[in-house]
This record gives C-alpha cells, sequence and structure tokens, in this order.
C-alpha cells in the first residue's frame, strides 16, 4: 500500500464520520421540538399526577399538605365516584354495543354496489367532524320536553317525552343516544374499510360450496372482521372514559349526578372546587383504568381475533 | 325445463331488487335520523320566536328571519371569538404539520443509534390520556405565565405522534434512490424535506392538515380551562357561554350561534368529505 491510498482512505474514513456526526445532529434537531413538547406536556403531567395525588393542594397556595394515600382512601368511600364510574361503565357498555351493531349493519349495507352509497356515507359519517359542543346544543333542543324534535315521533308511538336533560332517569339515556348518534359514522367508516379489506374470492369460495347469505356473514365476515371490531371496541370504551364535551354542554352532570361521567367528574373536582389532589388520584386512577383495558383487549384479541 | 329455469333466475332477480330496496329503505331512515337534527337547527334559525313554541313543529318558517343572526352575532363579542379560534387553530395547526414532517422524516430517512427506541417512546404517549394533564399542564402555564394566553392555548396540543407516524409511513414508501440522488447533488436532510419529501407526500399532508384543523376548532375542554376572560374565549367556549341565562337569548338565536361555529367545520366537511374520510380509514387500518 502506497501512501497516497492510505491518505485517501483515511480521508474517507473521515468523511464517513462527518456525514455520520451531521447526520446525528440532524435527527436531534429535527426530533427535539416533538421530544420537548412530548416531554412537558404528556410525559410530565403522568409523574406529576402521581406526586400531586399524595398531596392536598388548593392550585393557589404556596405549599401542599402531604398526606400519602388519604385521596385514594376518599375516592374509595365517595359515593359520586362509583356513582360516576357506574355511569362511564354504562356509557361504554351502552354505547359499544348499540353504535357497533347499527354500524356494522350499515358498513354491510354500503359495501354492495348500491346507488348514491357515497351520499349515504357522507351523511352518516358527518357528526363525526362536527364540533361536539355544537351537537350538544343542537340536540339540547332536539330534546326539549315542550317544542323538541324527538317529541314528534315519540308522538306517532303514542309516547309523551320525557323531560329529558331535567329528569333523573333520563339524563344518561340522552347522553347515551347522543353520543351514539355523533359516533356511529365513524365505526361504519372503519368497518366499511375492513370489509373492503376482505378479499373477494373468499365470498365467491363460499356461496360455491352453498353457504347461505347470513352464513357467509356469519362464518366469513365477523370472524374477518374481528380486528376491526376489537379496534372500535376499544377506541369506544376508552371514548367513554375520556366522554366530556356532550356531557358537560348538555346536563352539567346532572340532575343530581345521574349523567356525571369520569372526565367531568375530574374536572369539576380540579377547576370548580380546586381539589387539586383529589383530582390528580381520579386522573392517576383513569389512566390505570384506560392501561388495563388496553392490556385485556390487547391480552383477549390475541385469543379471539381471527385473522 | 327451460321455464322452471327462467323463474328460477326471475326470482334471483326479483330477490335482489327486493335486497336493494330494502338496504335503500334502511339508509334512508338512518340518513334521516343522522341529517335531522342539522336540519332542525337550520330551520329553527330562521324562525320567529312564535314559530318556536309551535308544536308539531313547522319546518319551513313564514318568512326567513336572517335578522336571527344579527341579533345572535351582537348577544357576545362572537368577532373576538372568531379571530380567537381563527388565530388558535392556524398557529396549532401550522406547528403541529411541521413538528409531524420534521419528527416523520427523521424516523424514516436519517440513521441514528437508539431510532427504534425512541419511536416506541413516542409511540407510547399515544397510551396517556391527554385529560390526565388538565391539571400539570395549567400549573406549567401558571408558571409560564401563559394563562389565558394564546400559547397557553395552543401549545400544549402541537406534540404530534399520529402526525409523525403518518408521514413516516409516507416518506417510507417513497424510493429511497432519490433520496440518495439528492444527498449526491448535495441536498442536506433540510432540503430534501422540503424540496422533495414533502411535495412527493402532499395528499398525506392535506389530510393531516384538515383534519388537524378541525380538531382544534372543535376543541372544548383545554381552551375552558386555560381561558378566563372573555376576550380570550374561543368559539366553543364562547358558545356554551351564550346559552347561560345571563344572555337570555332565544333557541333561534342559540342555533344561529352554533351554526357560526359550525359553518367552518362543514365547509371543510362538504369540501374535502372523501379525502377526510379515506384518509380516516387508512389510518385506523394502519395504526
Amino acid at each position: 500500500m502506497d501512501a497516497a491510498t492510505i491518505s485517501s482512505s483515511r480521508q474517507g474514513v473521515s468523511r464517513w464520520n462527518r456525514r455520520k456526526i451531521t447526520d446525528w445532529l440532524a435527527f436531534l434537531g429535527f426530533t427535539a421540538p416533538n421530544f420537548i413538547l412530548l416531554a412537558v406536556f404528556t410525559f410530565w403531567p403522568v409523574l406529576y399526577s402521581f406526586y400531586l395525588s399524595f398531596y392536598r393542594w388548593n392550585m393557589i397556595a404556596p405549599t401542599k399538605k402531604f398526606i400519602q394515600l388519604e385521596n385514594y382512601a376518599r375516592m374509595l368511600e365517595d359515593p359520586i365516584f362509583w356513582q360516576v364510574l357506574r355511569n362511564t361503565t354504562i356509557l361504554a357498555v351502552s354505547t359499544v354495543c348499540i353504535k357497533l351493531t347499527i354500524a356494522l349493519f350499515l358498513a354491510v349495507l354500503l359495501n354492495q354496489k348500491l346507488k348514491g352509497r357515497d351520499v349515504y356515507r357522507a351523511i352518516v359519517f358527518s357528526p363525526t367532524f362536527t364540533t361536539s359542543v355544537a351537537i350538544a346544543m343542537v340536540w339540547s333542543w332536539v330534546l326539549d320536553p315542550y317544542y323538541g324534535l324527538l317529541k314528534l315521533p315519540l308522538r306517532w308511538l303514542g309516547l309523551a317525552s320525557p323531560a329529558w336533560l331535567t329528569d333523573p332517569n333520563w339524563a344518561l339515556p340522552a347522553v347515551i343516544i347522543v353520543v351514539i348518534w355523533a359516533g356511529i359514522g365513524y365505526d361504519m367508516v372503519i368497518f366499511l374499510a375492513g370489509l373492503q379489506a376482505i378479499s373477494a374470492d373468499l365470498y365467491e369460495a363460499a356461496r360455491v360450496d352453498g353457504a347461505t347469505t347470513w352464513s357467509l356473514f356469519r362464518h366469513v365476515t365477523l370472524p374477518l372482521l374481528s380486528p376491526t371490531t376489537f379496534f372500535l371496541l376499544i377506541i369506544s370504551i376508552v371514548g367513554a372514559f375520556k366522554a366530556f364535551d356532550i356531557v358537560a354542554v348538555m346536563t352539567g352532570g346532572g340532575p343530581l349526578n345521574s349523567s356525571n361521567v369520569y372526565v367531568f367528574y375530574l374536572y369539576q373536582n380540579a377547576f370548580r372546587w380546586f381539589k387539586t389532589g383529589y383530582a390528580s388520584a381520579l386522573a392517576v386512577v383513569l389512566f390505570v383504568i384506560i392501561l388495563v383495558i388496553t392490556i385485556i383487549q390487547m391480552r383477549l384479541s390475541r385469543r379471539w381475533v381471527h385473522y | 325445463m327451460s321455464t322452471a329455469l327462467y323463474g328460477l333466475r326471475e326470482n334471483k332477480r326479483i330477490g335482489r331488487v327486493m335486497r336493494g330496496f330494502s338496504s335503500h329503505l334502511f339508509l334512508i331512515l338512518i340518513s334521516l335520523i343522522i341529517g335531522m337534527p342539522f336540519i332542525w337547527m337550520i330551520s329553527t334559525a330562521f324562525k320567529s320566536p312564535q314559530e318556536v313554541a309551535i308544536f308539531p313543529p313547522i319546518w319551513i318558517p313564514e318568512r326567513l328571519r336572517w335578522d336571527n343572526f344579527v341579533v345572535a352575532w351582537e348577544s357576545a363579542p362572537f368577532g373576538r371569538f372568531y379571530i380567537n379560534s381563527l388565530i388558535v387553530t392556524g398557529w396549532g395547526v401550522v406547528m403541529e404539520v411541521i413538528i409531524a414532517a420534521l419528527t416523520g422524516y427523521a424516523f424514516a430517512r436519517i440513521e441514528f443509534p437508539g431510532r427504534n427506541l425512541l419511536f416506541m417512546v413516542m409511540l407510547a404517549a399515544m397510551m396517556i390520556p391527554g385529560q390526565m394533564a388538565l391539571i400539570p399542564n395549567y400549573v406549567t402555564l401558571f408558571h409560564l405565565g401563559w394563562i389565558n394566553k394564546y400559547a397557553g392555548i395552543v401549545m400544549p396540543h402541537i406534540s404530534s405522534v399520529f402526525g409523525a407516524f403518518l408521514l413516516r409511513q409516507a416518506f417510507l414508501s417513497m424510493s429511497g434512490e432519490l433520496f440518495d440522488a439528492a444527498t449526491i447533488d448535495g441536498a442536506g436532510h433540510l432540503r430534501s424535506l422540503l424540496n422533495l419529501a414533502l411535495p412527493l407526500a402532499r395528499p398525506v399532508v392535506a389530510t393531516l392538515t384538515l383534519y388537524l384543523f378541525i380538531a382544534k376548532w372543535n376543541d372544548y375542554l383545554w381552551p375552558l380551562i386555560i381561558t378566563n376572560t372573555q376576550d380570550m374565549r374561543t368559539l366553543p367556549v364562547g358558545l356554551v357561554m351564550v346559552r347561560s341565562a345571563e344572555y337570555n337569548i332565544g333557541p333561534e338565536h342559540l342555533m344561529a350561534a352554533t351554526l357560526f361555529v359550525l359553518v367552518p367545520v362543514l365547509l371543510v366537511f362538504f369540501m374535502a368529505q372523501r379525502q377526510l374520510i379515506d384518509g380516516i380509514a387508512a389510518g385506523a387500518l394502519k395504526g
């Protein structure tokens, strides 16, 4: 090896090193804004919520009082907390059952060659992007017991309109109706995408074997759609545990907490009553609930979902 | 034999027509259920107070009361709410798209030790419910002096996981040779991103922008918490405020005011409906 090649290969190495270092710097520069923001506004809040949940604090006072697990102990004895948890569970289960069933049915219908398919799809989907506050405003008026729109079909059925938003028995059902109305379009679109991913050959093969429409649905569509169904299941249940806008605007959690849900109760504690420590404990439990739901469903989906 | 076959085929045809008919019937019913509240809102916004209080309701008022919108607009500083919403949404969307593009590009195209680990860390952020961050972020912004400021409304929500993920996918699907060629021509990463990756990913960027616009425009909980004077309220927060008893306005004005909030969103939706729906479906399938 003569001197020239050595020096050129050395030069090559140093160029390669320089290139690598500029790459690393570029990577850091490109991702730093995002990671700083995530650290400050997403990851730090998890730690800080844990920390605050062991204190009594009103958010204004300069000092916090360390009270160990008292906030969590109070939660166990707080009847409103249990009611809120019950309401949220009812909201989750009923929306999942009704919303997913109708959405699946709609998706199957729209998966055929049908005139006006795109129009139906757009109409059913439209609430998804509609400002939830506006949805709540319009529905408050639709549910008006005197002049509301919903009174009309109820009258055709010979029923009187309940005082939806002011009757403790009807406030939560009213919220459920609106959440279903607003969420069906999204689920339908996702189901539709799932359906379209199923190969048409499978149906052909099954049909040649003499399968009926129902058995096709039962033995081909449903199993192959199960990953989509599980995805929507997670999204919907977690959505119920994150629900705020509709409840805040339509019922304010009332009457008598009959329609209060988890995040609204957390908000009340934090920003109306300034029970920062207690609200932080609620936030931690919310975190755990959502984590557990996700893990359980990931486990179950491994067993039940047929790919 | 041939008539029997013909009859069978005829039966099948009738069966198909009937199924098509019942499909349409059901779809029309659902479309009505979904669409009626919107029509009801628009109809109410044009009614007189007397017409509002009629049951069974009338759909088309005797005279279109455009002045309902004037009364609604003047019942609260809606002009100010609009400006606030536009500023907050505009800034939020621009910054989040930039951050998503930078992050997505870095994870797709720049080598870095531990890149996959960092990617997992970023995805882990999706598991954390934003509702958990309300109190901590309020405290953080208090220390930054950003309570009741535009920055306070915008900054906590411009980090990007979903958007970065989406753009990373788009950048990964592009041919690596293109980027190599650009590098040989002496382009740095920023130039590659701006002149090569982003133009090629334009449809994805457009969908992301629309999606973020709608999400930020609709946001209610965070602006509600972080603003405390009327002149800083965004449209959704202002709208809910107007409903309270002290404003004393009727359903017709309330529906008119609701339309103020909805018009931009509905415009975007009807202009880009197909793109938005396809984007949602694709994103969910991949994610």
